[in-house]
């Protein structure tokens, strides 16, 4: 099947052609977000915001659940990682997130056993493997991410494997858009669909948003041909007046969404209100384990003590996540905060937004 | 959230009553959850993140995409040539 | 050697000489009869020569350690803490001997002595310690080096781990060879000795938590003789170096700012195995970070670049060597990626440790 090879799609004929047709068809100027990492990551690893015409400004939004995964979830993990009987896993992207002081590298630093893994289902491994230890994982990650923790925890429950739990820290996305779009500084004209959170749930609840908002969404892939696909036809929306849900990443996504996947996700997860680091609690914007999974949630297992941390006063991090600053309207930014010393999230995961503008674009600042 | 590459299945197999699948990318494999994608066969191609397959890959749709962008492209060349719009 | 059947007595305090078993053991350090055993049966029986099997604390090289008329002294010195120590491709051993190799020959010298340091940790295993040894002996002979002078030392159990390893290079250069960090000039042209990221990627898979699987080796190599023959054959070379940590990007981010040079590379011709961007996709990962055990960097001017490809695609390691980019300006020391796509991006050093990532 070379057809879904990625090589393809990031072809520099296609990706050029497309921007022509996108400088041909933009007349005024449009703010688009995109609230996906690893999109933000694609479009500044290729510069493909060199190929736009200067009317379009790409706002990256709040998609790296690195960068909005609340500072208390953070300082909880570094109390469960300290205890003596856990080995505390995690993504690699969550190690260095500062919490109010310190990270889970500098915790593994003092001695805490925290342990980098791929999947969720290799801390379950982890747990069989160490029956006198705790296992814990970090749960962070939007709708993408959310159907193998489920399958973790049912896997766990069906071998009674009991010594694993979760650290519950998922968010959704429409929640998010729903915040920003009624925000009374709201810039953002249109936004760019996650591909692969749409694989996962489908498409279908961004309508109601698009109608709602008048505020065009494209479900968007990752490779240069998938973005410039996408940004090319919520252009011609924004262009045309229209504002509806349209599918630029049909290869891997349908209206309905992967039903399996949503099934176990509703099996094992219920919405709940959550925290987002630097915006607030967005109502039932986050993921809780169902009272029949209550066991294998690690705030439950382990006695903690209640944090009220506070973020450092010179990170912006909450209006670059929201599109109304950018990292050069920092003060701190590659000053005090760099990816080697991160005041807050966003320089740290490699798409935060800062990290990303630190890395690919300080011939601008 | 999002990084998610496409894989060629190449062996199913179960392991202690979930389903998990033996993924080639490219000269790399990986042992992926199939939980979500039950019906996948030998040959088919997944998204696979953090070890877990995210949806089947349909190859009408890439081919469909396919088709449309070089449609643009054609257009264009057209347009190039001075040709009237169709 | 006599086969005794003591009580396991171990520990310092202990004169008895003690059955040999499989796994080092704290006795191997205190200098008395275990560890002139260890190193007579064990070390000597794979690194031995006329130098270090004298038996003396120290080397007298007859002719002395200085450089010949002409030439001047180059010396390098390297610690090896690998995890895990075997890795498809190679080992903490070879590693160790082509590192510091390589460091020599960076400079243009011809690397002639090592010495060696060893840590080992109580436990390690003997079989494995034999198995790094004969790696090194091999290394050492395809380097054309010797090790002239070796140490070991074994802390307890958890305070260290497995196995240290720390080399020291010795080598010659002749007296008219600039090649430096800080010699790159505007118009010379960059080229590497073949494709990037296998050494990482293979270390990566062999720790296991991973859960990946593939054929990448390591491409862990001398590279002494391709580089001797390159600076004779073109003596307007004016950098090498080999992207270990910190891969590609890190090197000429360093190697720019040493110049104070803005230098910019062409994507497309930057060489990566398919099962390498794979891997690196699968993860995460960016290929021009990851290490590189067997590749070497070469600046030199732009007239002579053609010719000097030639002549390293007719050696070993350097078959499929590529131009991959330009030095394009003087600056205060800048890295650029022109992309495949004709955008371009600044590059810069690795900050901390390259971790997996799922965003």
């Amino acid at each position: 099947m070379s057809l879904s090879s990625s090589e393809l799609f990031r072809s520099a004929e296609l990706t050029r052609l497309l921007a022509g047709e996108i400088r041909q068809a933009v007349t005024r100027p449009w703010n688009i977000m995109e609230i996906c990492g690893g999109q933000t990551h694609a479009i500044l690893q290729y510069g493909l915001d060199q190929l736009l015409p200067p009317e379009i400004t790409l706002i990256h939004g709040p998609g790296c659940p690195v960068c909005v995964t609340s500072l208390e979830a953070i300082e909880n993990a570094l109390q469960i990682a300290h205890l003596p009987e856990v080995i505390f896993t995690s993504f690699g992207d969550m190690l260095r997130v500062p919490g109010a002081k310190a990270n889970l590298f500098s915790a593994r630093a003092e001695g805490a056993d925290v342990r980098v893994v791929y999947s969720p289902l290799d801390a379950v491994k982890l747990a069989r493997e160490n029956p006198q230890k705790q296992v814990v994982f970090f749960a962070i990650g939007f709708e993408t991410t959310v159907p193998s923790i489920a399958a973790s925890v049912l896997h766990a429950e069906r071998n009674q494997i009991t010594n694993f739990s979760i650290l519950p820290a998922n968010v959704l996305v429409p929640p998010a858009m729903h915040a920003i779009l009624q925000s009374p500084d709201n810039r953002v004209n249109a936004f760019l669909a996650a591909g692969h959170v749409c694989a996962v749930m489908g498409y279908w609840e961004y309508e109601a948003i698009a109608a709602r908002y008048r505020a065009p969404i494209v479900v968007t892939g990752f490779e240069p041909v998938d973005l410039l696909r996408g940004i090319l036809m919520t252009v011609r929306q924004l262009e045309s007046g229209r504002f509806v849900v349209e599918n630029a990443y049909s290869r891997a996504v349908t209206r309905e969404g992967n039903l399996a996947a949503q099934e176990m996700i509703k099996q094992v997860f219920e919405p709940v209100d959550r925290q987002w680091r630097g915006i607030g609690i967005i109502p039932l914007s986050g993921l809780g384990l169902r009272p029949r999974y209550a066991d294998f949630n690690a705030l439950q297992r382990f006695p903690l003590t209640r944090q009220s941390p506070m973020e450092s006063p010179l990170c912006i991090a909450g209006q670059v996540l929201r599109g109304n600053a950018t990292p050069h309207d920092c003060p701190a930014f590659g000053r005090e905060c760099t990816p080697a010393s991160p005041l807050g999230a966003p320089m740290v995961s490699s798409e935060g937004a800062c990290s990303a503008y630190y890395r690919y674009q300080r011939v601008k600042a | 959230m999002c990084l998610g590459i496409p894989g060629k299945i190449i062996r199913l197999y179960d392991l202690d009553g979930t389903a998990m699948a033996n993924v080639d990318f490219g000269g790399v494999q990986q042992e992926v959850c199939v939980a979500a994608v039950p019906g996948v066969q030998l040959g088919q191609y997944v998204i696979v993140h953090a070890g877990f397959a995210l949806n089947m890959l349909s190859e009408e749709e890439a081919q469909e995409t396919m088709r449309l962008l070089k449609e643009i492209a054609e257009f264009n060349q057209a347009e190039e040539k001075g040709e009237s719009a169709i | 050697m006599t086969e005794h059947t003591y009580p396991n007595l171990q520990g310092p305090v202990c004169p008895l000489p003690l059955q040999p078993g499989p796994q080092i053991v704290i006795g191997h350090g205190s200098g008395g009869g275990m560890t002139h055993d260890l190193i007579v049966n064990v070390f000597q029986k794979y690194l031995g020569n006329a130098i270090l099997n004298a038996g003396n604390d120290s080397a007298r090289l007859n002719g002395g350690l200085a450089a010949p008329p002409g030439f001047q002294l180059v010396i390098s010195t390297d610690a090896h803490v690998v995890f895990p120590l075997f890795f498809p491709g190679g080992d903490i051993g070879r590693l160790s001997v082509c590192g510091t190799v390589n460091d020599v020959a960076m400079l243009g010298a011809e690397p002639r002595y090592l010495t060696a340091s060893f840590i080992l940790e109580e436990g390690f295993s003997i079989g494995e310690l034999e198995s790094v040894l004969a790696s090194m002996r091999e290394a050492c002979a395809e380097a054309g080096v010797s090790i002239i002078a070796a140490d070991t030392k074994v802390t307890e159990k958890g305070k260290s781990d497995k196995l240290f390893i720390s080399t020291t290079g010795i080598g010659w250069a002749p007296n008219d060879r600039a090649v430096s960090g800080n010699q790159a000039q505007p118009g010379d042209a960059v080229l590497i000795s073949g494709p990037l990221g296998n050494h990482g990627i293979a270390v990566l898979q062999a720790r296991g938590n991973l859960g990946f699987q593939s054929d990448v080796q390591s491409d862990t190599a001398p590279l002494n003789h391709l580089t001797q023959g390159l600076c004779a054959a073109f003596p307007d070379v004016h950098v090498l170096r080999d992207p270990t940590r910190g891969g590609l990007a890190t090197t000429l981010v360093e190697i720019a700012a040493q110049s104070g040079v803005t230098i910019q590379l062409d994507e497309k011709e930057i060489p990566i195995d398919t099962p390498v961007r794979s891997a690196c996709d699968l993860l995460g990962l960016d290929p021009l970070y990851l290490a590189n055990e067997g590749k070497v960097i070469v600046i030199l001017p732009e007239e002579t670049a053609e010719a000097a490809l030639q002549y390293m695609r007719g050696q070993k390691y350097g078959e499929v060597a590529r131009r991959i980019g330009t030095v394009v300006s003087r600056s205060s020391g800048q890295l650029l990626l022109r992309t495949a796509l004709g955008t371009t991006r600044i590059l810069d050093m690795l900050a901390g440790e390259m971790l997996p990532r799922i965003c």
